[in-house]
């Protein structure tokens, strides 16, 4: 029998896993559509509107995933973490709530506009739609990261005893939303999921420049995703630097683990790769740049950092598992501001076109960006283990106590055979779309045809 | 007015909003597979396209709004109907996808197939949330910890199977209303004949319900007792049911619509005022039930997140209304409908 703490994880991990490939794209999806739309308003050009069309169609079938997978979520913290609801509801819950109640449907709302308004109302409000759309996406991310860091940082509370239980209480709303990891957290997760949004756009784009289809269409779709990449590249950089100072101030643990950093008294290197051997506390294989991590947390290269003996052994995270996707998380957004860049010149060469093999590696680099989100959570998370609420509630005691370890693995199971039934019809729909193309407004004459064109 | 019960009132107004909306989607799904050509089931579908998934955001905010209100009964409730709503959601994302992948193949065995599944799935939702509300009516065994301590085959029983068919009853007579009000011509005046059989159907699964809970539910029936007063709310249901064939015989859709909306938020207040002030009835130890006071969030929580409501109210209503005004009107198929 396996045990329920280890399945309820497995079975968050996977749902939340899955939930999270829709969400950034929903996000950065949305940042480009104000961006294209704006252009429109701005030149009147057609093709910018044709672009701000063909992008609606693939935000809203990311969007409809989204929500589909997001319920779930919303159900999992009652259905396998009740022992947590009941401890954080007057907290967490709030957060979640406020984000069904401003984001959800600020977001859905609009988006009926934006994908069936167009001829029922004028350009400008439909512009207005997108930004609506767009900071709706955005304020969910608020509001989840906002919950989401409470557990990393939680300020604004206290824990009011009840007798035969006890449970957090909010005392400051203000400061429980504005607690100390939350700007960082947003701010990275948010650059994140940009960079999502951005390389669906490049590498959609690339594959129609190596089809030689839709030529036009693509190499503007294909600047604005490279342009949106290049900035939030590097605001991802800042960000994440930020995060890990964060991170060093207030989750020692976390950062020791991200860097597999033992022993307390000794000044910290930072490694560029390697594999961690938990036992003998050492790190194999690996490049270090000494003294390297003392210096970015203190500025001073001959200060010890805090190491993982500092924390008693039952309170320590796992490291190898966070050391490999912190540190592959890195290499991929390195990996992303070198593709940015690396394409910006190419295009200042007018070679961004032509290149098919520079093409090619643009149209594999959607992956990229997703499978840093998923790493970056990954390292967030499983950083803050054993701990489900940092230093107040251990992620063991955080269990639904009568959900057995058998009903676990049928629900896994269920959501297995589901989300693969979604995945293949997000990516038949998704590569519909695409093969489908932009279409030039022109080219629409018919009432019919419009709807046509909706629905597609 | 008391914070708790405002809060109790706002999560009852919000579970209704979503049985009014999913309501008829599910019900046009639970009457899908009675017409049996492709372009009336393509209508069928097609009624319900733009707007099913937007009805499921009312789900989604009241599982918030209850999350943050009562997290007690949150907890307790989606932790000890554990298997039963992990069904719920299989099935809920089971039958987004039929309705997707149905349209996507000419195929008549591949059609059959998905309609069948659509049906069926639009079916279990209905009695799974009917089942849910059975037990709820009945209580639940509790710990003194408000943990549930039964079984999920404990869960079943004649009474919440009951409550479970007299649900998807609801929703097919609500469902098939709609589709009355959405279609023309020869379809419309079929729909039109199969109204009074869905009341029919309705009308005796829920006299039966009445009947049940009169003799076996003892302690919903004690609130009206009480407050004879509060017999109006039963009576104005009755009304509102008797009104709909007639308003169906005047050929005003819409009113019967309407009337069907108004007997689902009179059931969903007999059924709060039966529980009231209780959230999760615990059977048999009727001290461990948890209620609006011993399952709530602080004071200062239910205060803030009532300035949250009140802000974010206006923006779900204008949603709802906005997008059913964008698709009012008969449904017309094209080349690219599902």
């Amino acid at each position: 029998m396996m045990d329920t703490e280890f399945l309820a994880r497995l079975q968050f991990a996977f749902t939340i896993g899955f939930h999270y490939i829709y969400p950034p794209l929903s996000i950065g999806l949305g940042v480009i559509l104000v961006i294209m739309e704006a252009m429109y308003v701005k030149t009147k050009n057609k093709k910018y509107e044709e672009m701000t069309k063909f992008w609606v169609k693939v935000f809203a079938l990311t969007f409809a995933i989204g929500v589909a997978t997001g319920i779930v979520m919303e159900f999992e913290f009652g259905t396998n973490w009740a022992s947590y609801s009941r401890f954080v509801g007057d907290v967490f819950g709030s957060a979640l709530a406020a984000e069904g109640i401003f984001a959800f449907f600020l977001e859905s709302g609009f988006l009926a506009i934006l994908v069936f308004g167009w001829d029922k109302v004028s350009y400008k409000v439909h512009f207005f739609g997108t930004i609506m759309v767009a900071l709706g996406a955005m304020f969910s991310a608020v509001w989840i990261v906002v919950a989401n860091s409470w557990m990393q940082t939680p300020t604004g509370y206290h824990i009011v005893d009840y007798g035969n239980y006890s449970r957090a209480e909010i005392t400051d709303f203000w400061a429980m939303v504005f607690n100390p990891s939350t700007f960082e957290r947003l701010s990275h997760t948010l650059s994140g999921a940009w960079l999502a949004g951005a390389f669906l756009v490049i590498s959609v784009s690339a594959y129609y420049l190596l089809k030689n289809k839709h030529l036009d269409f693509a190499k503007t779709s294909l600047k604005i995703g490279i342009s949106v990449a290049l900035f939030a590249s590097l605001f991802q950089l800042f960000t994440g630097h930020q995060s890990a100072d964060k991170v060093a101030a207030i989750q020692p643990a976390k950062l020791a683990a991200y860097e597999a950093h033992f022993d307390s008294s000794a000044v910290a290197d930072m490694y560029l790769f390697g594999w961690v051997d938990e036992e003998n506390k050492k790190v194999d294989f690996g490049i270090k740049i000494p003294t390297m991590l003392s210096f970015l947390v203190h500025f001073d290269p001959s200060k010890p950092v805090t190491g993982l003996n500092a924390f008693p052994e039952d309170e320590r995270p796992p490291v190898n598992i966070i050391f490999q996707s912190y540190h592959i998380m890195v290499a991929i957004g390195m990996t992303l501001i070198l593709i940015s860049l690396i394409s910006i010149y190419l295009w200042k060469k007018n070679k961004l076109f032509e290149n098919k093999l520079w093409l090619k590696i643009l149209v594999a680099s959607v992956l990229l960006p997703q499978i840093a989100n998923q790493l970056g959570w990954l390292s967030a998370e499983v950083g803050r283990q054993p701990w489900i609420v940092y230093g107040l509630l251990k992620t063991s005691d955080g269990l639904s106590k009568n959900v057995t370890s058998d009903q676990i693995i049928f629900s896994l199971v269920l959501f297995t055979i589901i989300y693969l039934l979604l995945f293949v019809l997000f990516i038949f729909l998704l590569d519909n779309k695409i093969k489908h193309g932009p279409v030039h407004p022109e080219e629409i004459h018919s009432e019919y045809d419009r709807q046509k064109e909706i629905l597609a | 007015m008391d914070l708790n019960l405002i809060w109790f009132i706002l999560i009852a107004v919000l579970l209704t909003g979503y049985a009014i909306l999913d309501g008829f989607d599910l019900g046009v799904g639970a009457i899908h597979l009675f017409t049996k050509t492709d372009d009336e089931r393509r209508i069928f579908i097609n009624s319900i396209g733009p707007v099913w998934d937007g009805n499921e955001v009312w789900l989604v905010t009241a599982g918030g709004a209850l999350f943050a209100a009562f997290p007690e009964v949150y907890a307790t409730v989606f932790s000890g109907f554990y298997t039963a709503f992990m069904l719920l959601l299989f099935v809920l994302i089971f039958r987004a996808v039929s309705i997707e992948f149905r349209s996507k193949q000419p195929m008549k065995w591949w059609r059959n197939m998905w309609d069948v599944l659509f049906s069926f799935a639009s079916i279990f939702i209905a009695f799974l949330m009917g089942v849910a509300l059975g037990n709820i009516a009945t209580g639940i065994p509790l710990t003194p910890e408000k943990e549930f301590y039964g079984s999920f085959l404990s869960l079943v029983n004649p009474f919440t199977v009951l409550v479970g068919i007299t649900t998807v009853a609801l929703f097919m007579m609500h469902g098939s209303i709609y589709v009355v009000m959405k279609t023309e011509g020869e379809l419309h005046d079929k729909i039109r004949g199969w109204v009074n059989n869905t009341i029919i159907f309705f009308v005796i699964c829920y006299v039966t319900t009445t009947m049940a809970t009169l003799i076996y539910i003892p302690h919903m029936v004690e609130p009206f007792k009480q407050n004879p007063v509060l017999f109006v709310v039963a009576l104005l249901n009755m009304l509102a049911i008797a009104n709909i064939p007639r308003e169906i015989y005047h050929e005003r859709d819409f009113y019967a619509f309407l009337s069907s909306c108004a007997a689902i938020v009179a059931l969903i207040s007999l059924f709060a005022i039966g529980i009231f002030p209780n959230m999760v009835i615990s059977n048999p130890e009727l001290q461990n039930s948890l209620t609006i006071y011993n399952a709530a969030s602080s004071k200062q929580t239910l205060n803030t997140m009532l300035i949250i409501a009140i802000i974010g109210i206006p923006f779900v209503l204008a949603y709802t209304i906005s997008i059913y005004w964008i698709f009012r009107g008969k449904v017309k198929i094209n080349e690219t409908s599902y």
